[in-house]
């Protein structure tokens, strides 16, 4: 304590008039009584753990000490590709997060100013901090949901792409056999030509006897007509399995099914709708050998959804979450900073003739940079310790990847490893990251004291 | 000024009655013959929250009808158990009695010294446990634990309506299985519900195969880590696993939707309405959340089949189990008296009536299971000719049971990317080997 200059002693100026020894003993001796508790509490909270955990952190893995290792902990904390990602991700969230936090609530701040339901938006944009961060990791967790069906980002994503490219009636639709082929559009097709007088038997599996087309009747058994290429496009599955490419009692045909008949060059050259049966016919082909096929757009698969709390989006979805939770923080301290701004300064740049963006820019923010710092150096120490929205919202297989130093820690210490040494060893390492961002914070209220 | 003596010394009493609060009050006993006469308390840390918790409250009560005097504490810690005795150890002051579910943590405090043997339970434990069960209990050549409750891990849990529409039943050996699987897709619905999120649910998968394809005596030698994961006996389970899990069009969500899911949500999706998906490989413990999470019924909506066998040769009987392992950290007459207890079919029955309970205590009846499933699963449990215990509790938690980390981590690699079993087998082995040399 005392090498940070701070001294609990009175000013000279202040000091009372000179007493007898026993006098001065007797007033230290009830000063330090009144400060017993507190120091007992300041000692068995925060300095026994903390010289603990620093002694702990060359010892082995378990027991109150064990065994001493040097500093084996520490090699480990940056050659362990567990602990090295979560140091890497704090020092993203780091990068990221303080200042997008503070220039976000600089924004809402300078804009609600202006706008006439001020206090509602105020109350919009506070509100998340209201939430504890757990709650806040689990109701994310949820809304970034891979399945379009339950997380409300991909349904959203689901519902505009749904305009532009519409899912077909049978998006999950397979071939029964190797006579069919998928092509790379997505169309499946015959593998086989067919000349004029053929038949095409386009069996289809894998799907859901629940997305079966209205109206779906028994498949028909196509019968072969000189001159046209008759087929049939049904559901070729029955309990058990049935025998595949053949139509058996049972199967049904598939209805409405857009078919079409490609040249061998790939050209379509007609077009044409199944019946209930699902059977279909081309009349009046000319001579040649043709492709039959079933056209992409009935496998259209819908937006399948991004997925958010995979690998490799899991850490830029945890820093939306988090700076939707602190903007809200920054905006009412700034806001304050904003309010008690002198006026008069405003009004005279804006009378000197600077636009408003000069106005902002050189007036506002250059008088704000106080509140702003108090802000950016909070959001660091906090980002520095993020812990639990990174437990609620990454799911268990990618929380590796979305790994941070006091979940590490946590994970290494308590959780399973049950490593007290390598877990003490991360603890120190944070705590050393912390210390220059506290002796700016300390030196900040000083200047303001 | 006068009173500041007081003060002190009234702020040193009070500092003294917190210390001497805070000190653990030891059991008082006698040494007396009749059950009644033995008394004290019994400090108890667990991992059953909610219903379990209840349940286990009705083995404690009949346990108090023989021992009025005996108070048993139960302290539910959920999923927190090892991080509570972890740090209660380190402080020196552990309760009286644990339920661990890993051996391998077992192991590492007998090593330390931290447990009592309770060899005086060995003759009630022989009465009622057959020889694997016994074996399990036992470290370093001594008893120093008893398997409560164990969880029957080599199941598979199938919804009865998909079946039905796609025509097949349930699977006795491994191609049988991949040909129902390959017909449950033709119907329309995936085979399988996969809760990557939780690596566990993948490690049993593949300790299942492993134990089905090599049998007990190959299970034990990579659990004690004697064999090598890079062994072609892991690599031809990784192949096999494979089958299933490289199938991604088979699995509900495709692959990155199976890591996603929980455990939870894999039983949900495949017994919900509508079922998303037709199997579940997973212990006894499923039912417990098919009936708590969704509206499906015995028979009628879920069933569960044997998991099947793998290699040539008669099916084997060897059951992959999980459990409650009951540990003492102190010895008096009142823990000796609740350890002898737990070990009796009374103890064992009180639990199998409220449901969701099996046992290696073979005097447990049938009848005591509360329906056909529980009983179907308890008696296979019961009557299990080899019983190996989770592979990834028996090993060091740094590689057998750390989220993301180790064989949890490693295996969720293994469902991206199916095709890489080489790689996969050898950050095994590498994640093992650091694992096992910490561990020493």
């Amino acid at each position: 304590m005392t090498s940070g200059g701070i001294t609990a002693e009175p000013p000279v100026a202040a000091a009372p008039p000179p007493s007898t020894e026993s006098g001065r003993f007797g007033r230290y001796a009830t000063g330090a009584f009144f400060l017993l508790p507190a120091l007992a509490v300041l000692f068995v909270w925060i300095v026994y753990p903390a010289v603990y955990t620093i002694v702990r952190s060359f010892y082995g893995q378990s027991g109150y000490l064990g065994t001493f290792v040097g500093i084996d902990n520490y090699k480990r904390l940056f050659t362990t590709s567990t602990l090295t990602t979560a140091i890497k991700n704090n020092a993203i969230w780091v990068a990221v997060v303080p200042a997008f936090v503070t220039s976000m609530g600089l924004i809402f701040a300078v804009l609600t100013e202006r706008v006439r339901w001020a206090v509602a938006f105020k109350t919009v944009v506070f509100l998340p901090m209201a939430i504890s961060a757990f709650a806040t990791g689990v109701t994310w967790r949820i809304m970034y949901q891979q399945d379009p069906n339950v997380g409300a980002i991909n349904a959203l994503g689901r519902s505009i792409s749904g305009v532009f490219s519409p899912a077909g009636v049978l998006p999950s639709a397979l071939p029964s056999t190797p006579t069919l082929h998928a092509l790379s559009s997505g169309a499946i097709v015959l593998t086989k030509p067919v000349q004029p007088g053929g038949v095409a038997l386009l069996g289809l599996t894998a799907i859901p006897s629940t997305s079966v087309p209205k109206g779906a009747k028994q498949a028909a058994t196509p019968a072969a007509k000189p001159g046209d290429i008759v087929g049939t496009v049904w559901r070729d599955f029955k309990p058990g399995g049935g025998k595949p490419g053949v139509v058996e009692q049972g199967e049904l045909g598939l209805p409405g099914v857009k078919v079409e008949l490609r040249s061998t060059s790939g050209k379509v050259v007609q077009t044409t709708s199944t019946g209930p049966d699902g059977s279909f016919e081309f009349t009046k082909v000319p001579p040649g050998t043709y492709d039959p096929a079933v056209g992409a757009s009935t496998f259209a698969k819908p937006f399948g959804g991004y997925s958010w709390l995979g690998p490799s989006l899991i850490t830029p979805s945890l820093l939306i979450a988090y700076i939707w939770i602190w903007a809200g923080f920054a905006m009412v301290v700034i806001g304050a900073g904003l309010a008690a701004m002198p006026r008069d300064v405003l009004e005279a740049a804006r009378t000197d003739g600077a636009t408003e963006w000069q106005t902002f820019r050189r007036v506002t923010v250059p008088l704000l940079a106080p509140v702003l710092s108090v802000v950016f150096i909070t959001m660091i120490i906090n980002v520095l310790k993020v812990f639990d929205i990174v437990l609620a919202l990454a799911p268990e297989s990618t929380q590796q990847n979305a790994n941070v130093i006091a979940l590490a820690m946590w994970r290494t210490a308590f959780s399973g490893v049950n490593d007290f040494g390598t877990g003490s060893a991360i603890a120190v390492f944070l705590f050393l990251l912390v210390i220059p961002v506290l002796f700016l914070n300390i030196r900040r209220f000083k200047r303001e004291v | 000024m006068k009173y500041k003596w007081a003060y002190v010394a009234a702020l040193v009493a009070v500092l003294a009655a917190a210390a001497g609060y805070a000190s653990i009050s030891k059991a008082s006993t006698s040494t007396a013959g009749s059950t009644k006469a033995v008394s004290g308390s019994i400090s108890f840390d667990g991992v059953w929250t909610g219903a379990e918790a209840t349940s286990f409250g009705k083995v404690i009560k009949a346990f108090n009808k023989v021992y009025p005097k005996v108070k048993v504490n139960y302290k539910p810690l959920g999923n927190n158990v090892s991080t509570v005795l972890a740090t209660a150890i380190a402080g020196g002051h552990p309760p009286d009695m644990a339920d661990i579910a890993q051996p391998g943590y077992i192991k590492q405090l007998v090593a330390q010294g931290k447990l009592q043997p309770i060899t005086y339970a060995k003759s009630v434990i022989a009465q009622n446990f057959s020889a694997p069960w016994q074996k399990l209990g036992t470290f370093s050549g001594k008893e120093y634990a008893l398997v409560f409750k164990a969880a029957n891990k080599s199941l598979v849990w199938y919804d009865v309506p998909d079946f039905k529409n796609a025509g097949v039943t349930a699977p006795k050996t491994w191609a049988q299985l991949l040909k129902t699987a390959a017909t449950l897709k033709a119907s329309g619905t995936p085979a399988y519900s996969i809760g990557g999120s939780d690596g566990w649910t993948l490690t049993d998968m593949f300790e299942n195969i492993y134990l089905r394809t090599f049998g007990q005596a190959k299970y034990d030698q990579l659990t004690a880590h004697t064999i090598k994961w890079t062994d072609p006996t892991v690599k031809t389970a990784l192949k096999t696993m494979a089958k299933v899990l490289g199938d991604t069009s088979n699995i509900n969500g495709g692959t990155s939707g199976a890591l996603q899911f929980g455990f939870n949500d894999s039983v949900t999706n495949a017994f919900g309405s509508p079922s998303k998906a037709a199997m579940v490989f997973e212990a006894d413990f499923v039912s417990g959340v098919i009936l708590s999470s969704t509206k499906s019924k015995a028979y009628t909506g879920f069933n569960v089949f044997k998991f099947p066998q793998i290699a040539a040769g008669p099916p084997s009987t060897a059951v992959e189990v999980a459990g409650d392992l009951f540990v003492t950290f102190r010895d008096n007459p009142a823990i000796e008296a609740f350890v002898k207890f737990l070990a009796t079919p009374t103890a064992a029955d009180a639990w199998a009536k409220q449901g969701g309970f099996a046992t290696g205590n073979h005097n447990v009846p049938a009848s005591a299971y509360p329906n056909a499933i529980d009983r179907a699963i308890g008696t296979a449990v019961e009557s299990a000719k080899g019983v190996v215990f989770d592979m990834s509790d028996e090993q060091p938690a740094s590689f057998g049971a750390t989220t993301g980390q180790g064989e949890w981590g490693i295996f969720q690699k293994f469902l991206k990317t199916p095709s890489n079993v080489n790689g996969i087998a050898s950050q095994l082995e590498a994640s093992a080997k650091a694992a096992y040399k910490k561990g020493k």
